[in-house]
């Protein structure tokens, strides 16, 4: 990794260093005062991209000879062939063969670090996300894997008929109204130029705005600075729809993000970022 | 025709899916199964959630365009099922309401059952004038009592559509906050005199 040495040093720099550089207005244009806020802090942060950290510790992960089979993980096929890391980030979630479905990239990661490296998926389900403590392993390799396709153009394959399938149950199940109080993703995510406070919410069934589902993801998250990836979105939105929880890389999250990375097909990811 | 939280009668069941084409309601019924399989429940959020009701089950299948005749007999039975208060004041503390108002806790997982809930009526309107941080997805309710006047039908609209807003509107986006219990009837109540009461902030 490039920068993985000095980067805590910068990033404290970079923190420290807001106040100044929010007395300038070198942000893009937003119209309200936190956004605006936010938008000045990424920039200064982008320059030294904390997401970095965690794609370094993922790259070594993946190489590693690991778990009880005391295997890497560079056998793993994410859709381009075995250890075919390369752009196979932002062909995903795409069917597999070997399993006769649709999986989604961190799906697809923990199923190779059980086939091959002989971990329990049970196990790995138990705490599947990070705190201000722990960054599981496979919320790095995700890191990883994501950055390895920075720049490159979203394209999730839908040829298969299971591809095509699992696209119209995610379109479903993105606007199943249920719950305590009737709220389904399209609730938040159904309409052009609306807000919660003063967060906008992107509009998901709009191509040109579905890619703000992929883009910025993996994600440091600035609330709790710790970095997630899209199961961890998925699973706090559901909590936020009153919804019970949903299962660590099942099929609900995989035709969900399905429906969303189809939607958000054909724009350029920028690679793991920065999120609010 | 439906309890309020009752299933759907058959008939109507029945119509409603011989109205869409087939392959719709194929995946749409592959979605539920897929979602019932995969969540669990977790502290207050039980799996009873999961399940739609009569109004969720009949906004899901016309995306929020229910036929017409549908749509207000469900609403008519909506209402029915509203508990207006047995002292017939419908006017609390707008001071209160301004601070259910402002919370958004309530109903999720990570919730306590005891803890009171909030509103989250600010996650998606305009309300009080000094309180920029608002949401967008419902209208602004600013002014509210200024605007329609004080009288009792405009107090009665208002508590029953933060009861049910889908007595007025069946696949309205805002929640059910008294028929699902998210809010007592006080809390209804001082939510209410917000928007109603001359000396709220709202109506200044």
């Amino acid at each position: 990794m490039r920068r993985s040495a000095r980067l805590p040093a910068a990033f404290l720099a970079a923190a420290l260093s807001v106040p100044a550089a929010a007395q300038q207005p070198a942000a893009p244009v937003v119209n309200d005062p936190t956004t605006a806020e936010f938008e000045k802090f990424r920039a200064v942060l982008e320059a030294d991209n904390p997401a970095e950290l965690f794609e370094a510790k993922g790259a070594e992960l993946w190489k590693a000879k690991r778990g009880p089979k005391n295997a890497s993980l560079e056998r793993c096929d994410l859709g381009l062939g075995p250890g075919v890391v390369k752009g196979a980030y932002v062909r995903m979630p795409r069917y597999f063969a070997d399993v006769g479905h649709v999986m989604d990239a961190e799906r697809r990661i923990v199923h190779c670090m059980v086939t091959l490296q002989g971990f329990d998926a049970a196990e790995l389900a138990k705490r599947p996300f990070s705190s201000d403590t722990r960054t599981p392993d496979p919320v790095a390799l995700v890191t990883y894997v994501a950055g390895e396709s920075r720049g490159m153009k979203i394209a999730v394959p839908q040829q298969h008929p299971k591809e095509r399938e699992t696209y119209e149950i995610g379109r479903e199940i993105f606007f199943y109204r249920a719950g305590a109080y009737d709220f389904s993703c399209a609730s938040c995510h159904g309409e052009d130029g609306k807000r919660i406070r003063t967060q906008q919410l992107p509009n998901f069934t709009k191509p040109e705005q579905a890619v703000r589902s992929v883009q910025g993801w993996p994600g440091y998250r600035m609330t709790g600075g710790v970095m997630h990836t899209l199961q961890w979105r998925m699973w706090d939105c559901f909590r936020q729809q009153r919804f019970p929880e949903p299962g660590y890389v099942s099929d609900t999250v995989t035709a969900l993000l399905t429906y969303l990375s189809v939607n958000a097909s054909g724009h350029v990811y920028n690679g793991p970022g920065i999120k609010r | 025709m439906t309890a309020p939280n009752g299933s759907m009668p058959r008939a109507l069941a029945v119509a409603l899916m011989l109205a869409l084409p087939a392959h719709a309601a194929d995946y749409l019924a592959e979605a539920a199964a897929m979602i019932k399989r995969d969540f669990k429940p977790r502290g207050i959020a039980t799996m009873d959630r999961v399940v739609e009701d009569a109004v969720q089950a009949i906004c899901n299948r016309s995306r929020d365009n229910p036929p017409k005749e549908i749509g207000q007999r469900l609403e008519q039975d909506q209402l029915a099922a509203v508990r207006w208060p047995a002292d017939g004041k419908l006017l609390g503390d707008w001071r209160s309401g301004e601070r259910i108002a402002q919370s958004g806790r309530g109903m999720t997982w990570s919730d306590s059952a005891s803890a009171p809930g909030g509103g989250s009526c600010y996650n998606c309107h305009r309300i009080g004038p000094q309180e920029t941080s608002f949401g967008t997805l419902g209208p602004s309710l600013h002014q509210f009592g200024k605007i329609r006047g004080y009288g009792p039908d405009v107090q009665k609209y208002a508590y029953g559509k933060i009861y049910n807003a889908k007595a007025y509107n069946l696949c309205s986006q805002m929640p059910r906050f008294g028929h699902v219990g998210a809010l007592t009837e006080q809390q209804i109540k001082d939510l209410v005199a917000l928007l109603m009461d001359p000396d709220s902030p709202v109506n200044k």
